[in-house]
């Protein structure tokens, strides 16, 4: 599993590609901790297009970066999300919380 | 009397995270004989990892066990059995709950929630101390112009 960042403006984007379960979700709550808080974004887009596969640790990494978000008065949107993933998020109740493309 | 299966395979691992994505790759490999859709292959996938993953995060919280995994097919259906040797779940019916969780901030509490939607039957028989069995079905339909 592999995430990249870019920054423009207040915007903090992250691709994830590869494959996110419970043995890279803890690797991949730091990373988007660390990079929230470095760049202090108004608005974080997760960029899922290269997600090959997540099971509900993808839950728990997309809770965890909505509350940082909410602690900063930011918001949080999940872009191209495959099917799969899609499903899994649904299973959660997630779309209600977040948007979820 | 229980239906012969037409085909099986046993998996034996230690619960080392690294063999999650193990797992649920050699399960879709095995259920590719069916010729599932995409969709299907998925639900199996996804069901697995969460299986596999309660048995290596909440079986052995302290050490490394060992976890078995069986796939078996009957007809269209596929069976998978996910058994430990762990520490057990006291309380079956709460924990299938959505939302419970004893574990990290890692686990969401949607493990068994989405075993039960994405397989057609989801079995959970446990004793503390003892370790967990879990048994989940799934029917693939067969696709139009095949036997």
């Amino acid at each position: 599993m592999t995430v990249t960042f870019t920054e423009s403006g207040r915007c903090l984007s992250a691709a994830v590609s590869g494959e996110l379960d419970h043995h890279h979700a803890k690797a991949l709550m730091e990373e988007l901790d660390r990079q929230i808080d470095a760049a202090m974004p108004r608005r974080l887009v997760l960029d899922l297009a290269g997600l090959g596969f997540t099971d509900s640790s993808g839950i728990a990494v997309l809770i965890r970066a909505m509350r940082r978000m909410g602690q900063l008065g930011g918001e949080i949107r999940v872009e191209r999300a495959p099917e799969q993933a899609k499903k899994v998020f649904r299973a959660a109740g997630l779309q209600r919380l977040m948007p979820i493309e | 009397m229980r239906t012969k299966a037409e085909n099986f395979v046993t998996l034996e691992f230690p619960s080392r995270s690294a063999n999650e994505g193990f797992a649920r790759a050699a399960a879709a490999c095995f259920a590719a004989q069916l010729d599932p859709t995409l969709d299907e292959l998925g639900d199996i996938k996804t069901a697995v990892s969460e299986a596999v993953t309660n048995a290596i995060v909440h079986a052995y919280p302290d050490a490394i066990g060992k976890v078995v995994m069986r796939l078996r097919l009957t007809g269209d259906v596929l069976e998978v059995v996910v058994k430990d040797q762990g520490v057990g779940i006291p309380d079956v019916e709460r924990a299938r709950q959505p939302l419970f969780t004893t574990g990290s901030e890692e686990r969401s509490g949607m493990g068994f929630t989405i075993m039960e939607s994405f397989m057609d039957s989801l079995r959970v028989r446990s004793q503390p101390g003892k370790g967990t069995v879990v048994t989940m079905k799934k029917r693939v339909s067969r696709r139009v112009g095949q036997k």
